[in-house]
C-alpha cells in the first residue's frame, strides 16, 4: 500500500494477507482517477442528473421557532434512493467500472446501502450481491424487495448476531474468494484503508455544498454542524466541508438506544474502547477480552459496534464532539419534524435533530445550526407506528 | 521447549499440524481431543482462540468459535489450556487468532504470558506484514518465533519481505478464500510452494482447504514441510457432539490416516 491510512493512531488496514492486493488495487485506482477530469465529469453528471445533486439547504422556520435558534436542514433525504448512500455508491461504482470489475458486493444493515448499491449495479449493468443479516432481511423486507427489483441478489447472513457486522464479515469472506473480479462497495467511512478515505471523498459534496449554501443564503458560516453517526459516512461527508473552519462546532450524534447504561445501544464513541475490527483500529463496543458486543438501536442504520476511524481521531483531537440520543428522544424528534415541517426524517437523521432540539433554551437565539438530514423516513413509518400508534 | 526448527529437523517428513479451537465444544472435551490428536501422531499444534468476528474463517470454524465461547472460553482459560497440553507433551504450539484479542490483552503481555505457557508463535490472521512493526519487537522480546501468511496472490517481492520477518514457518494459504474443507486441492498450491521454496529456506506449511489424506499427501509430495488441517478435523467435532467416544475415535483415526498417507514411503 502507498499509504498507511492512519488518522492519528486510528485506521490502518488490519486484514488477512489475501485481501492486501485487492485493497492496494483500489487505493491505486482511487488515486489515479479521483481527480482525473473524465472521471470527475462523469461522476458530477451522475450526481446531478441521476442522484439529484445539489440538494437544498432548507431553513426550517417552524422548527427554528420551536428551538429558539436557527435550524437549517441539508436535504440529503431528497436524493434518489432517499438517502446520502447514493453519493458513495455512484463514486465507488464508477471506480469499479474504471477498474474493469464485473461484480459488486456490499453489506447492508437497514438496507439503504444495499438498495443504493443495487441501484448502481443496475445503472452500470453489473452483477450485484448484497449481504444482509437474516434478522435484517426480515425486518427490512421492503428494501429487500426493492433490491431484488433492481436485479441484485440478496444473501441472508445467518452467522453470529445475524445483523450488520455479520453481513460485513460474510462480504469480506466472499471477497477473499473472489478478489480478482469483484469490487467490494463498502458502505460506511470505516473498514480498512483506503475505504475511510474513499467514502469520505465521495460523500464530501454534502459538506462542500452546505458550506457554499451557508455563505450564499445566510451570509456566514454556521455555528454548528450536526449529523448522526453509525459508521459515520454522512457525518464525515458534511464535516469535511467545515473541518478547517475552527469556529464551526462539529457534533456527531450516536444512538443511545434504551440508554447507554444498558446493553441496548450503539453509542460507540460515547462509551466504547479502542480496538481492531473490520480492518481498522477504532472505538468499539466490546468486552474486556475483546469480543464484540451486539448493539441495539431504533434505527438499524446506526446499529454497528464500531465507527469510522476518522471520527475516532476527531474525537481524540477534540475537533468534533460526540453525543447521543436515546430511542424516546429520537421518536419525539421524528414526530416534531413531521408536525412542524411536513418532512419525515429517517430515524437515523432524527438522532441529530433530537440532540439539537434538546439544546432548546441552552443556545443563544442568533445561533445557526446545520443538521444533515441524511435520509428520509418513509422506510421507518412501520417502526414508528409500532412504538407510537397514530391516534 | 521444543522449537519448530528442531521439529522439522528431526522429522525428515512433512509435519502433521491439526488445528483446533481451544475449548471446542467445551474445555474438558477439547483437552481430550487435542491429547488424542497428539497421541495419533500430530507433530505440531495450531490452536485458535475463539473470536466473535472471525473474518478469515468459513462456517465450520465459525461454529466452533461459537461453541467455545458459549462454553465459557476466554483468554485466561486459553492460557491454562496451553499449560495443560504442554504438561502432557512438549509439542510446538502455534496460536492462530485475531488481532483484537491480542490488542485488548496488551501485545507484550499476551506474548510474554503465552510464551511462558508454552506457545512457540502467535499468527494474527488480520495483521499483515505491513503492520508487523506492532508485533515483531514484542515477539522477539518474549522469545516467540514468528509465523506469517503467504497466499496465491502474494507477489514475489512481498514473499521476500514476509520471509525476512519469519523465523518459524511460512503459513501458506493454498487457495483464495476462507478456511473450510474443499472437494479438490487448489491448483495454485503446487506452484506456490515451488515459488516460496525458490525464494527462501524458511519451512513452508500449507493450510486452508486440505480435507483428506489424499490431498494431504499431494501437498506433502509437493515439498511442504508441514500440512495444516483445520476445518475437516473441526467438522468431526461438530458431527459427533452427542457421542464423545465416537468423536475421539474419529479424530484419532483421521489424524493417523493423514500421518500414514503423508509418510515418505507413501507419497
Amino acid at each position: 500500500m502507498k499509504e498507511k491510512g492512519r488518522f492519528g493512531q486510528f485506521g490502518g488496514f488490519y486484514v488477512p494477507e489475501v485481501l492486501i492486493p485487492a485493497l492496494e488495487e483500489i487505493e491505486q485506482a482511487f488515486y489515479k482517477f479521483y481527480k482525473d477530469p473524465r472521471f470527475v465529469a462523469e461522476l458530477n453528471e451522475l450526481y446531478k442528473n441521476y442522484a439529484g445533486r445539489p440538494t437544498p439547504l432548507y431553513h426550517a422556520k417552524r422548527l427554528s421557532e420551536h428551538c429558539g435558534f436557527s435550524v437549517y436542514l441539508k436535504r440529503e433525504d431528497l436524493l434518489h434512493g432517499g438517502a446520502h448512500k447514493v453519493n458513495n455508491c455512484l463514486g465507488q461504482g464508477l471506480l469499479a467500472q474504471y477498474m474493469g470489475k464485473t461484480r459488486l458486493i456490499a453489506e447492508t444493515g437497514a438496507g439503504q446501502h444495499g438498495l443504493a448499491t443495487a441501484m448502481i449495479g443496475a445503472l452500470f449493468g453489473m452483477e450485484t450481491k448484497i449481504f444482509m443479516g437474516s434478522i435484517d432481511v426480515e425486518r427490512q423486507n421492503v428494501n429487500v424487495h426493492k433490491m431484488k427489483l433492481c436485479g441484485a441478489e440478496v444473501i441472508p447472513v445467518k452467522g453470529g448476531t445475524c445483523t450488520l457486522k455479520d453481513a460485513i464479515n460474510d462480504a469480506l469472506r466472499y471477497w477473499t474468494a473472489h478478489v480478482q473480479d469483484t469490487f467490494y462497495l463498502f458502505g460506511t467511512a470505516g473498514g480498512p484503508h483506503p475505504y475511510p478515505t474513499v467514502v469520505k471523498h465521495f460523500q464530501s459534496p454534502i459538506g462542500t455544498e452546505a458550506r457554499r449554501q451557508c455563505l450564499e443564503q445566510i451570509g456566514r458560516l454556521p455555528d454548528m454542524v450536526i449529523a448522526c453517526v453509525g459508521g459515520g459516512s454522512n457525518a464525515i461527508g458534511i464535516f469535511s466541508g467545515f473541518i478547517d473552519d475552527k469556529s464551526v462546532k462539529l457534533i456527531g450524534v450516536e444512538g443511545a438506544g434504551r440508554g447507554v447504561n444498558t446493553t441496548h445501544h450503539c453509542a460507540t464513541l460515547n462509551v466504547g474502547t479502542v480496538g481492531v475490527l473490520h480492518g481498522a483500529r477504532t472505538y468499539l463496543l466490546q468486552d474486556a477480552d475483546g469480543q464484540i458486543h451486539e448493539t441495539e438501536c431504533i434505527s438499524a442504520g446506526l446499529d454497528y459496534p464500531g465507527v469510522g476511524p476518522e471520527h475516532a481521531f476527531l474525537k481524540e483531537s477534540g475537533r468534533a464532539e460526540y453525543v447521543c440520543a436515546d430511542d424516546k428522544q429520537v421518536l419525539d424528534a421524528f414526530e416534531l419534524v413531521c408536525k412542524k415541517e411536513g418532512i419525515l426524517p429517517a430515524l437515523e437523521s432524527s438522532h441529530a435533530i433530537a440532540w439539537l432540539v434538546g439544546q432548546k433554551g441552552k443556545l443563544p437565539p442568533e445561533t445557526i445550526a446545520v443538521v444533515n438530514l441524511s435520509g428520509r423516513g418513509d422506510k421507518d413509518v412501520g417502526i414508528v407506528e409500532k412504538h407510537r400508534p397514530v391516534k | 521447549m521444543k522449537t519448530y526448527a528442531q521439529t522439522f529437523k528431526e522429522l525428515k517428513r512433512s509435519a502433521i499440524i491439526p488445528f483446533f479451537v481451544i475449548g471446542d465444544p467445551d474445555y474438558d472435551t477439547s483437552l481430550s481431543i487435542v491429547k488424542t490428536a497428539i497421541d495419533a501422531g500430530a507433530d505440531i499444534l495450531e490452536l485458535g482462540i475463539a473470536f466473535s468476528d472471525p473474518i478469515a474463517d468459513g462456517p465450520t470454524i465459525q461454529k466452533a468459535d461459537i461453541r467455545a465461547l458459549a462454553a465459557g472460553m476466554n483468554i485466561k482459560r486459553a492460557l491454562q489450556f496451553v499449560r495443560e497440553i504442554k504438561n502432557y507433551k512438549d509439542i510446538p504450539i502455534g496460536l492462530l487468532m485475531y488481532y483484537n484479542l491480542v490488542y485488548q490483552y496488551g501485545v507484550e503481555k499476551f506474548f510474554n504470558d503465552f510464551h511462558a505457557a508454552g506457545v512457540n508463535s502467535v499468527l494474527i490472521a488480520d495483521l499483515s506484514i505491513d503492520d508487523a512493526d506492532e508485533v515483531l519487537a514484542p515477539a522477539k522480546k518474549a522469545g516467540l518465533e514468528t509465523v506469517f501468511m503467504v497466499t496465491p496472490v502474494t507477489n514475489d517481492e512481498r514473499i521476500k519481505l514476509i520471509a525476512s520477518h519469519t523465523t518459524g514457518f511460512i503459513y501458506t494459504v493454498s487457495t483464495l478464500g476462507v478456511t473450510g474443507a474443499r472437494q479438490t486441492l487448489s491448483n495454485m498450491v503446487k506452484p506456490l510452494i515451488k515459488t516460496i521454496k525458490s525464494i527462501t529456506d524458511i519451512p513452508v506449511c500449507v493450510g486452508f482447504g486440505i480435507s483428506n489424506p489424499k490431498q494431504a499427501a499431494e501437498v506433502a509430495s509437493a515439498g511442504a514441510d508441514g500440512v495444516i488441517i483445520g476445518s475437516a478435523i473441526v467438522k468431526i467435532i461438530e458431527d459427533n457432539l452427542a457421542d464423545k467416544k465416537q468423536m475421539l475415535d474419529n479424530v484419532k483415526n483421521f489424524v493417523a490416516a493423514i500421518k500414514n498417507a503423508t509418510a515418505p514411503n507413501n507419497i
